[in-house]
C-alpha cells in the first residue's frame, strides 16, 4: 500500500510540473546578470548627481549576509557533524568553524581583489588587496542602472561565499583528515580554484557601463571569462557547488576509503543535528540565493519563491524514491534532498518560474539519491558526507538546467539585455551550451587544483591521519576533548 | 537464598517492578544492556549504506529473595514481563551464597 501511495504521489508531482510548464503565461518585467561590480565613485562625473547606495536594499544586503553566516555556523556544521560518529564530531564542528574564520581573513587580504576586481578573464588584480580604498562611501553596483549597495557590504556578502565553498568540502573527507592538512589544503584551495572560478562567473563591469552596442562590448570584454561565455549563475552553482563537490571528489579517490568502510557500522551518530543544521542551511539559503540578487525588489520575491519550492520537492522527491525502492522515508532522507534541492535551485534561482524551480527540485532530489546511492556504491569510492554527490550531481543539474528554465518559453525570466533594456532574444539550447562551457570548466579547474593542491599537502605534512587516531576518533586525538561525556 | 536475574523488554520494566512491588519484593538492581537471542536485530539504512543492528536493548533486572519467595518472584516476573512475541526474555536462577546490608552489617536473610 505504501509503495503504491509514495508511487501515485511522485507521479502527480512531475506530471504537475509538466502541466504548469505548458502554460507560459508570465510575464517578466525585469531581470538580473549574476554579478556586480563596484564602482569607483571619484570617477563619476560632477554633472551627474552624486550616486548614493539605497538604504533598503542595503538593509536587505546586511539581514542576507547574516542569514549566509548562520548557514555556515552552525548550519552547515551541525548537518555534517551529525552524520558523522560521536567520536568525530568535535573535528567536523572545528574544521567549519575555522575554515569559516580563516576563509574571512584571507577574503580580506587578497580574496575580494582577486576575485572582484578588474584583471584578465581568470584572476583580477590587487588593487583592493587589504581592502585598500575602500570607504563607507564606497558603492557596489547591483543589476540595475543607477542602483548601489555600499561597497563593504558586497565585500562582507561575498565573503560569506568564499567561507561556505571551502567548508562544504571536508564533509567528502571527514573522519580520517589531519587538521592542519585540512587547513593548508583550504588555504590553496581557496587562493587557486575558488577566487579564479569567483572572477570567472561573476565579475562584470557593472550594468551602468552598458550604455550602448559599442560601450556595452568594451565592458564586457573585461569580465570574467565564464561571464563572456554567457554562462548563469545566479547564487554559486558552479562558482560554489559545483566547485566544492569535484574537490571533495578528487579529495576522497586520493585520500581513501575511511578503516572499517562497508564492514564496520559508519552510521550516523545524531541524525536530530542533522535535522537541525539542514533546518538552518534552508532558511539561511534565503540570504544566499535572494541576497544574491543585492536588491529587494520584486525579482527578489521570485527567487524566494523559487528557492523554498525547488527545497520543498526535492524533499519530496528524495523521500519518495527512498520509500519506493527500500521501503522506507528517513529523516535523513529528507534532509539530503532539501540540500540537493537548495544546491539545484540556486544557479537558476533568478531566471526560473516558480514551476521550473518544482521542476529542477524534483529532478535534482530523485538523481542525487540515486547518486549517493547506487553511483556511489557502484563506483566504490567512500565520499563520507556525500559531498559529491549532493553538491556535485546536484550543482550540474542546477546549472545545466538553468540553461532550461530560464526560457520564457517555460515561464522563465530570460535573459536581460542591458543595452536595449529588454529581455534578450532566448536560445534554449544555446544557453544549456553556455551552461555546459560553465560545468566544464569549473570540473577541469576545481580537479587540476585540487589535485595538486592534495598531493602538495600529502607530500608537506601529509593528508591522513595514523589508523590509532582514526580508531580512537578525531575529537581526543586531534583536539584534545570529546563532544559528549556520559 | 536465590539471585533471580531476568532480562526483559525496557518497556516491561515498570509493570516487573509493580509485580515484585506487589508481592514483597523491597528492592531490585536495573541495568541498560543489549544482546541477543532469538530475537532478530533490525537493519538501519543511511543514505543507502545499510547497517545490521545485532544487539537489542534490553533492561537487566536483579533481584535477591529468600529461598520461600523464588517460585512467586520469578512467576511475578514472567507474568509481568510476557508479551507473547518473540524477544520478551529470559529468567535466570541462580545460587546466592551471601548478602551483606552494608549499613548495619546484618548478614543472610536478614540483610534481604
Amino acid at each position: 500500500m505504501k509503495y503504491l501511495l509514495s508511487t501515485f504521489m511522485l507521479f502527480s508531482l512531475l506530471s504537475f510540473a509538466g502541466f504548469s510548464f505548458a502554460e507560459s503565461a508570465v510575464e517578466t518585467t525585469a531581470l538580473a546578470n549574476p554579478a556586480a561590480a563596484t564602482v569607483e565613485v571619484a570617477t563619476a562625473s560632477a554633472a551627474i548627481a552624486t550616486p548614493a547606495a539605497n538604504k533598503g536594499d542595503t538593509a536587505w544586503m546586511i539581514v542576507a549576509t547574516v542569514l549566509v553566516i548562520l548557514m555556515v555556523i552552525p548550519g552547515l556544521a551541525l548537518f555534517y557533524g551529525g552524520m558523522v560518529r560521536a567520536k568525530n564530531m568535535l573535528s567536523v564542528l572545528m574544521q567549519v568553524f575555522v575554515i569559516f574564520s580563516m576563509m574571512a581573513i584571507l577574503w580580506a587580504i587578497y580574496g575580494y581583489s582577486i576575485a572582484f576586481t578588474e584583471g584578465n578573464a581568470f584572476f583580477g588584480g590587487f588593487s583592493k588587496m587589504f581592502l585598500k580604498g575602500i570607504t563607507p562611501d564606497s558603492l557596489a553596483a547591483t543589476f540595475s542602472k543607477g542602483v548601489y549597495v555600499p561597497e563593504y557590504i558586497y565585500v562582507a556578502f561575498q565573503l560569506t561565499f568564499a567561507a561556505i565553498t571551502p567548508a562544504l568540502i571536508v564533509g567528502a573527507f571527514a573522519e580520517r583528515v589531519k587538521f592542519s592538512a585540512v587547513l593548508l589544503f583550504m588555504f590553496l584551495w581557496f587562493t587557486f580554484s575558488y577566487l579564479p572560478m569567483a572572477h570567472m562567473v561573476w565579475y562584470w563591469a557593472g550594468p551602468d557601463a552598458y550604455t550602448d552596442a559599442k560601450a556595452a562590448e568594451a565592458a564586457g570584454a573585461t569580465a570574467g571569462f565564464l561571464f563572456q561565455k554567457g554562462a548563469l549563475d545566479f547564487a554559486g552553482g558552479t562558482v560554489v557547488h559545483i566547485n566544492a563537490g569535484i574537490a571533495g571528489l578528487v579529495g576522497c579517490l586520493m585520500i581513501g576509503k575511511r578503516i572499517g568502510y562497508k564492514k564496520e557500522s559508519l552510521a550516523p551518530h545524531s541524525v536530530t543535528m542533522t535535522m537541525i543544521g539542514t533546518s538552518l542551511l534552508w532558511v539561511g539559503w534565503f540570504g544566499f540565493n535572494v541576497g544574491s540578487n543585492l536588491e529587494a525588489n520584486g525579482l527578489a520575491a521570485l527567487v524566494f519563491v523559487n528557492t523554498l519550492l525547488a527545497s520543498a520537492a526535492a524533499t519530496l522527491a528524495w523521500v519518495g524514491a527512498e520509500w519506493m525502492l527500500r521501503g522506507k522515508p528517513s529523516m535523513l532522507g529528507g534532509a539530503s534532498g532539501a540540500v540537493a534541492g537548495l544546491v539545484a535551485i540556486t544557479p537558476a534561482c533568478g531566471w526560473s518560474s516558480p514551476m521550473g524551480a518544482i521542476f529542477l527540485g524534483l529532478v535534482a532530489g530523485a538523481v542525487c539519491y540515486w547518486a549517493v546511492t547506487s553511483l556511489k556504491s557502484a563506483l566504490d569510492y567512500d565520499d563520507s558526507l556525500d559531498v559529491f554527490g549532493v553538491h556535485g550531481i546536484g550543482g550540474i543539474i542546477g546549472a545545466l538546467g538553468t540553461g532550461i528554465v530560464a526560457s520564457p518559453s517555460l515561464g522563465g525570466t530570460g535573459v536581460w539585455d542591458y543595452v536595449a533594456n529588454g529581455v534578450a532574444e532566448y536560445s534554449m539550447s544555446g544557453q544549456v551550451m553556455s551552461q555546459a562551457w560553465g560545468v566544464a570548466i569549473v570540473i577541469v579547474w576545481s580537479g587540476a587544483v585540487s589535485f595538486i593542491a592534495y598531493k602538495i599537502v600529502d607530500m608537506l605534512i601529509g593528508l591522513r591521519v595514523s589508523e590509532e587516531v582514526e580508531r580512537v576518533g578525531l575529537d581526543v586525538s586531534e583536539h584534545g576533548e570529546t563532544a559528549y561525556h556520559d | 537464598m536465590k539471585l533471580i536475574t531476568a532480562i526483559v523488554k525496557p518497556f516491561k520494566l515498570d509493570d516487573v517492578r509493580e509485580a515484585l512491588s506487589d508481592i514483597g519484593v523491597s528492592g531490585v538492581t536495573v541495568t541498560e544492556v543489549k544482546g541477543f537471542g532469538r530475537q532478530k536485530g533490525h537493519t538501519e539504512l543511511y543514505r543507502g549504506a545499510e547497517y545490521v543492528v545485532d544487539f537489542l536493548p534490553k533492561a537487566k533486572i536483579e533481584v535477591a529473595v529468600a529461598e520461600r519467595m523464588v517460585d512467586q518472584a520469578v512467576q511475578a516476573i514472567s507474568k509481568a514481563a510476557n508479551t507473547g512475541k518473540i524477544g520478551d526474555g529470559k529468567i535466570f536462577v541462580t545460587k546466592l551464597d551471601q548478602v551483606v546490608r552494608i549499613r548495619t552489617g546484618e548478614t543472610g536473610e536478614e540483610a534481604l
